[in-house]
């Protein structure tokens, strides 16, 4: 993967690739705004987003409410814009924490081989039998909800996908010239593992990485449509499309932006992880990484 | 055969093992156990509710115990009863539920089926071709689609403006009062939004998937062997490329199905469906413990039989499978 020239001449290599693909620079420029939106949502947001008026209940979208106000007269522009930062820290802190995992069973697994392998893919083959939702509604059952729940639970079921690859990967890479050469002067393996393998194995990671982003969103918001996840008073695009929900006849504009807001950031951080893919590495084109990730959702 | 389908059977038997651990795990998750939740104000912590927990989770033993305990009335199916007031037996009303799940994702999964295999293969065979673009932003927007949100919009659309379909439920309230086929009529059109809802974002994925299998297949030597015999390209990809192409399929509908299944949490609750998925959201929100185990294990159970299904199928359909060993995972 690592195999020709220098890494900034890879930098240059990658770019080249990347910007000739105008969907995944168009992904890649929403995903920069939608970014800067929730870093900047306290300056930006025209009301405070949890201040409720008795006086503006379920108005239509107007002037001063662009995107009208929810059942408790609440800005629903403003809790928009405060609930990408909920949907964004849970997509980055979810896949981190399901990429770590996934990293270190999946390296374990695929270094070692054997009883550790075999231990490590059955527990994968078991979490791949748990129907995701049911599996994520039976532990917030027993958890008290807040943000940190959320974000632990939905990276504990999501390494899967990361563990196989990280498997493969290793599974081709343990077997070359360098690692062979490692170890036989001594090298640890930890230090082999860390140190040699799994630098050349981080493109596939960070693919896999990128596009978990918006699937770990997905499953935030419906966990929260569902009451389930980020408690109120903090504004999600799952909890304002759940606080429309029994408003659907008089207020659809409470469930058409934040809906709209989820299919944005989602497609764009999918075209522009795609874009990645596809840069990184052709050879990665229409491959594991790409198929592993599809069905993970 | 026989012998390649008995490996499948003795190698699930672990994996059945390990749905119950997992469900004891996540069970014993509670801080200081399933008890602490029942407060004073939790209108289910009468002393006889207590006293039932107590002695039906065993609380007073070591966990191991517990576990033991739990497993040997979970292998009889027995997963005690609920928490509510009516006190039910899990297995009975979870049976109630079942069918009601299994008969939306069956149908889901032939319309998918059904519609995915012509989307993949026409984009396929016309590779780049505007249809091809046509449909790869389909299933890109179909990927970024959340399905609550869709369900919504249509509830919104078809239900509240137009009044054309009905939004909640599997029958109208006056259906004793309707002719038979006035019944069948209401029962269908209940089920249209649900599972127009449930298919989008399947057909999208595996639509993807039939592409990728046949782009990969029309490259194979045999296919060019084919087209250098003469043979017209429509024999070519429907009799050489497509039956290939459609191998993995069986594979990829197995691993589909706890998505699916997972999807019908949120579909059934937003439809008010009385099938698995709201059981599981109720019961989730009333803290009835022994429903969520037992839905859980239920679930998992049915996905490992219908991967079991599948690999067997799979090697049934493709010789090269059973004698080769272990299968190609992706």
């Amino acid at each position: 993967m690592a195999a020709a020239g220098s890494p900034r001449g890879e930098m240059r290599q990658f770019w080249r690739t990347f910007s000739r693909n105008q969907l995944a620079m168009c992904g890649g420029a929403v995903v920069l705004v939608l970014v800067t939106l929730a870093v900047l949502a306290p300056l930006l947001a025209p009301w405070d987003p949890n201040r409720p008026d008795t006086k503006k209940i379920l108005t239509a979208p107007s002037r001063s409410h662009w995107l009208g106000t929810d059942p408790l007269g609440r800005d629903v522009l403003s809790r928009v814009l405060y609930g990408s930062r909920v949907s964004l820290a849970v997509g980055f802190v979810s896949v981190g924490i399901a990429a770590a995992i996934g990293v270190l069973l999946g390296a374990a697994a695929g270094y070692h081989g054997g009883v550790v392998d075999n231990v490590v893919m059955r527990l994968v083959d078991l979490m791949l039998v748990f129907p995701r939702f049911f599996l994520l509604l039976a532990v917030l059952a027993f958890l008290k909800p807040s943000i940190w729940t959320i974000m632990t639970v939905i990276g504990l079921t999501g390494w899967m996908g990361v563990a196989r690859l990280v498997r493969a990967e290793f599974l081709t890479l343990r077997e070359r010239e360098f690692v062979i050469w490692s170890e036989s002067v001594g090298a640890g393996a930890p230090r082999i593992i860390f140190r040699h393998i799994l630098p050349n194995a981080i493109a596939p990671i960070l693919v896999a990485m990128t596009l978990g982003i918006p699937a770990a969103i997905l499953t935030e918001a419906g966990l929260s449509f569902l009451g389930l996840g980020v408690q109120p008073p903090y504004a999600t695009w799952g909890n304002i499309l759940n606080d429309g929900r029994d408003y659907i006849e008089i207020a659809w504009w409470m469930t058409l932006y934040p809906g709209l807001a989820i299919l944005v950031t989602v497609l764009s951080y999918n075209l522009m992880g795609e874009g990645i893919r596809d840069a990184l590495d052709p050879r990665l084109r229409q491959s594991r990484v790409g198929r592993i990730v599809r069905l993970g959702r | 055969m026989a012998l390649f389908a008995l490996r499948r059977l003795l190698l699930s038997i672990p994996l059945l093992l390990g749905i119950t651990f997992v469900s004891y795990v996540v069970i014993s998750l509670a801080p200081g156990g399933p008890l602490d939740f029942l407060t004073p104000e939790d209108p289910n912590a009468s002393p006889e509710v207590t006293a039932r927990l107590i002695q039906e989770f065993g609380l007073d033993q070591p966990i191991h115990v517990q576990y033991w305990q739990w497993l040997k009335r979970a292998v009889r199916l027995d997963f005690g009863r609920s928490f509510l007031p009516d006190g039910r037996p899990v297995l009975t009303k979870i049976g109630e539920r079942l069918p009601v799940t299994l008969f939306l994702n069956l149908i889901e999964m032939a319309i998918i089926v059904g519609l995915a295999v012509p989307i993949g293969v026409l984009s396929a065979t016309r590779q780049y071709s505007l249809y091809d673009k046509i449909t790869t932003i389909f299933v890109f927007v179909g990927f970024a689609t959340p399905d609550f949100w869709l369900a919504l919009l249509l509830m919104i659309l078809f239900g509240v403006q137009l009044g054309w379909l009905p939004i909640s439920g599997l029958r109208s309230l006056n259906w004793e009062y309707m002719s038979f086929w006035q019944q069948q009529w209401d029962f269908f059109a209940h089920l249209i939004l649900p599972i127009v809802v449930a298919t989008f974002g399947g057909l999208a994925g595996f639509s993807r998937y039939m592409r990728q299998s046949m782009l990969e297949v029309v490259r194979q030597d045999y296919v060019q062997t084919a087209r250098a015999k003469g043979l017209s390209e429509r024999v070519v990809i429907s009799k050489h490329a497509l039956r290939n192409a459609l191998l993995p399929v069986v594979t990829i509908l197995a691993l589909a199905l706890p998505g699916l299944i997972g999807g019908s949490v949120i579909i059934e609750s937003i439809f008010a469906i009385p099938g698995m998925g709201q059981l599981m959201v109720q019961s989730v929100f009333s803290r009835d413990y022994p429903v969520v185990m037992g839905n859980l294990v239920i679930v998992a159970t049915l996905t490992l039989v219908a991967n079991l299904v599948a690999d067997i199928t799979y090697g049934l359909v493709d010789p090269r499978i059973r004698f080769g060993g272990r299968r190609r995972r992706r």
